[in-house]
């Protein structure tokens, strides 16, 4: 299709935004928005494929783990469906060196960063505290309060600032992610002033899925989300966060942005969460049907599917074999998600210092102790 | 291993103790896969569908729908290997060792489920009527609250060490109704020390209550709030009491029915307290000659406009309330105590009361003052036909902001009505009846209606809601020429 601006239409929030292919499943070459920035993407048919695979697998993980949620196997879960191009778009504009910061609902993120779709189940299992090393895998642990993870990524990437990790073309970012009720938490807001001021390589990406648990976005802001970061001095944008192509070509750009010294982006991805807000909500209390259906239609699996099958860059076999590898690697992940182990009571002394102290290693063993006082007791 | 396994119903959200059965979605015999959706159940938060958690054939289902389940509870048994060499299904004597009642505490496992004994600890302990208070987050245990023995120790008096059962009061299961057999229940003194939480300690002691005579319910035979409350009002607190008073055996409790509190009984019933003790109410009458508002009716059937629609006199009460809201817009607010506010509303949301089968809902017109005569009567018509049908969706039941009831069609002549919350007026119609009535000066048999209006004293004054009341009158007196003057 031809050159474009940022897109208006029928389905579109007022004020436009950078759309790469439409729910029809047509691309738009290249968006360029008011203020000249050009996005595009030039991605190989093997990365197209390869993007599709991401959006059926996490799609396919996510149902399986709200089923789990069903089955009395997991406490809560909270599910991505219908968000899942705004996750994988900006999980896979991620360099190995960034560092993202992801609320509870970023298991899609979570999978771009090539990490073993499990780890969070600990969590939503209530095995483990949901902890692992974030510096490890470059993945901060998911952040249950809403909003507070825009301040540790503000925290972090001053440091990054701090380290010279920024300022070149293969510099350090962060990425925070965040929904649209975190907009008013006072964290996000004092999230923005300091990121703002110290010019931290950040980009905030809020994935506006239109309610704050049953709170529409109008009781949110009278100004579209993204307009907000001008107020705090850094440019906001606003992608179609259905578009997974789009997606990724904003937050990569925002990404080098802030790798190179240019300082924070505010990144609204808009999109709709299709399921409740978590297994222990029920969206037809506070939505309307026909709303739910509108957003089917742009749905950003689809979508992506009718322009692989349109450019004959996938055939029908490779859709079958995405659609069946993600189902065996939903099965396989419930089985392990089953065989997870109950935590053993001694394991609450665990962590508690880095290298223990005689305070601790003395309570764990009258722990020890007191429970092997028990007839059957493995300790 | 048994090849047939029993599901039990899991807290689909947090901390939730039970759950309806609204539908199944399969039958005993079907064949079903994994994660197939088997029923629909409807939990103080949400309705949801619960996906199979193994495939196989259903081998029996617990409970009918519109049972309530308690949390932990059998619902369905899948044979997960149909077709095996094993026996066949017998599915009246389930072997699943979970769902036998199995009075044996079988003490050497650790993993032998009591599972409707609610946990010891928990805040607040098991409330009347055997739910179990919950605060946030944590719900009750539907696991094992049996401690394994300990090893050579002593017997200590909170835990079980053979496999004899607990005290008696300690059996006291959530489940069993509160009611007249603990009344009937001597009271005892005991030498050890008694056990209830800090609270229930305050409360005993401000009611003068020696807790060593109480029996305790709660969980290892704990006193509650309840048990407290309960001996302070025991006429006989001290030695046993004889056996319960004749009385007491006429009326016993085969003869009641409980009808467990929930659905859009619950709901109607804190809407209807809280409406009634926010809001200041007044009523007001009036009586109204409708004989035209009749003739009018009977004119809008004939013409072509209206050809195919039904129409009936709340259609004009329906006008005559949007009317007259034009010209007191102050009547369709509502009073907002958090900020201090009133807000008054541009648009009309009409409120329709409705009974239905399963109660009453009171879903309503959006943005009526828009709607011409006509698309108002099919609102009308559509909102009944579908509240009667039980498929009233939640969007429409939200955001009302003035109602009608209309209790003339059950031949009542008026009412004094509660307010839907966060409503200010709404008005009772009552029957229609050819009554003698001055007309002209003389004597005539007339058509005649009673009007109630409640309104919120808090923002409606006596000369707002009569002004309002009147006009509506005044358009029913005489609808025609009242529209003329009036748009």
């Amino acid at each position: 299709m031809a050159k474009g601006e940022s897109v208006a239409g029928s389905d579109i929030p007022a004020g436009g935004f950078v759309q790469l292919l439409t729910p029809d499943g047509e691309r738009i070459d290249t968006v360029t928005t008011a203020d000249g920035t050009t996005y595009s993407v030039d991605f190989t048919d093997e990365e197209y494929r390869g993007l599709y695979r991401d959006l059926v697998t996490v799609r396919r993980l996510d149902s399986e783990a709200v089923a789990l949620q069903r089955q009395g196997e997991l406490g809560i879960w909270a599910s991505l469906l219908g968000q899942e191009a705004a996750q994988v778009g900006s999980g896979r504009a991620l360099r190995p060196q960034d560092m993202a910061f992801p609320t509870y609902r970023e298991h899609g993120v979570l999978y771009c960063r090539g990490i073993d779709p499990i780890m969070p189940f600990g969590l939503f299992r209530g095995v483990d505290q949901g902890g692992w090393d974030p510096n490890e895998f470059k993945f901060n642990t998911y952040t249950i309060v809403i909003g507070s993870q825009t301040l540790h990524a503000t925290g972090y990437a001053m440091g990054v600032t701090m380290d010279g990790k920024t300022g070149s073309a293969d510099g350090e970012a962060v990425i925070a992610y965040f929904g649209d009720g975190a907009t008013s938490q006072g964290e996000v807001n004092e999230s923005f002033v300091w990121s703002g001021v110290f010019n931290a390589p950040i980009v905030f990406f809020c994935q506006n899925n239109q309610y704050a648990i049953s709170e529409p976005l109008e009781r949110q802001t009278r100004v579209p989300l993204y307009q907000r970061a001008g107020g705090y001095g850094f440019p906001g944008i606003r992608v179609d966060g259905n578009d997974v192509l789009a997606t990724y070509a904003v937050t990569r750009a925002a990404l080098d942005n802030a790798r190179n010294g240019q300082g924070p982006t505010l990144i609204e991805a808009y999109t709709y969460r299709m399921g409740a807000h978590t297994s222990s909500d029920d969206p037809t209390r506070y939505r309307n049907g026909s709303e739910v259906e509108a957003w089917k239609a742009k749905d950003p699996i689809s979508r992506l599917k009718a322009f692989l099958s349109k450019q004959k860059i996938a055939k029908k076999d490779f859709f079958a074999e995405v659609d069946a590898s993600a189902q065996a690697q939903a099965l396989h992940l419930r089985e392990r998600v089953l065989e997870m182990p109950d935590p053993q009571p001694v394991t609450l002394f665990d962590n508690v210092y880095p290298n223990g102290s005689p305070e601790i290693d003395a309570q764990r063993a009258a722990f020890a102790e007191y429970q092997a006082s028990f007839e059957g007791s493995a300790h | 291993m048994s090849r047939i396994k029993e599901f039990n119903l899991p807290d689909l959200g947090e901390g939730l103790t039970e759950g309806e059965i609204l539908a199944w979605l399969v039958k005993v015999g079907d064949t079903i896969e994994l994660n197939q959706p088997i029923v629909e159940v409807e939990t103080a938060k949400a309705a949801v569908e619960i996906p199979a958690k193994w495939g196989g054939v259903v081998t029996r289902i617990f409970h009918e729908a519109g049972t309530v389940v308690e949390v932990g509870k059998p619902i369905i048994a899948i044979d997960t290997q149909p077709g095996s060499s094993e026996e066949p299904p017998a599915p009246a004597s389930s072997p699943a060792p979970a769902s036998a009642p199995a009075p044996s505490p079988a003490p050497a496992s650790a993993s032998s489920p009591a599972a409707d004994e609610a946990e010891a600890g928990l805040i607040g302990g098991p409330a009347p009527g055997g739910r179990t208070a919950v605060l946030v987050g944590y719900g009750p245990r539907t696991t094992s609250a049996t401690r394994r023995p300990r090893i050579g120790t002593p017997v200590a008096s909170t835990t079980a060490t053979t496999p004899t059962p607990p005290p008696a009061a300690a059996e006291v299961r959530p489940a069993a109704p509160v009611g007249p057999a603990q009344e009937t229940v001597a009271p005892v003194v005991r030498t050890g020390p008694v056990l209830a939480k800090p609270p229930v300690r305050k409360l005993a002691r401000d009611l003068g209550v020696d807790l060593t005579t109480v029996n305790g319910t709660g969980p290892l035979g704990s006193v509650t709030r309840d048990d407290v409350h309960l001996a302070v009002s025991s006429p006989a607190r001290e030695p046993a009491p004889t056996a319960a008073s004749p009385a007491t055996a006429v009326f016993d409790a085969s003869r009641e029915q409980r009808i467990p509190i929930k659905g859009v009984r619950k709901l109607t019933a804190e809407n209807m307290v809280a409406s009634a003790f926010t809001a200041p109410h007044v009523t007001e009458f009036l009586t109204v000659d409708v004989t035209r508002s009749m003739k009018a009716l009977e004119k809008l059937r004939k013409r072509p406009e209206f050809e195919g629609a039904r129409i009936s006199p709340l259609l004009l009460v329906a006008k005559a309330v949007l009317l007259a809201v034009k010209r007191h817009p102050m009547v369709n607010s509502s009073w907002s105590g958090a900020t201090g506010e009133i807000v008054v509303k541009d648009y009309v949301n009409l409120g329709i009361a409705a009974a239905t089968e399963r109660g009453l809902i009171v879903p309503n017109v959006k943005d009526a003052g828009r709607l011409t005569l006509r698309e108002l009567a099919e609102a009308l018509n559509e909102l009944v036909r579908t509240a009667k049908s039980g498929k009233t969706p939640p969007a429409d039941m939200s955001g009302g902001t003035l109602s009608i009831t209309n209790v003339g069609v059950f031949g009542i002549d008026t009412g004094t009505p509660i307010l839907p919350p966060g409503e200010s007026a709404i008005l009772a119609f009552g029957a229609i009846r050819p009554t003698p009535w001055v007309h002209k000066g003389k004597i005539r048999i007339r058509e005649v209606t009673t009007l109630g209006l409640s309104f919120d004293h808090r923002i409606i004054d006596g000369e707002l809601g009569s002004r309002f009341l009147r006009d509506i009158g005044a358009f029913l007196e005489d609808p025609e020429a009242t529209l003329l003057s009036w748009t």
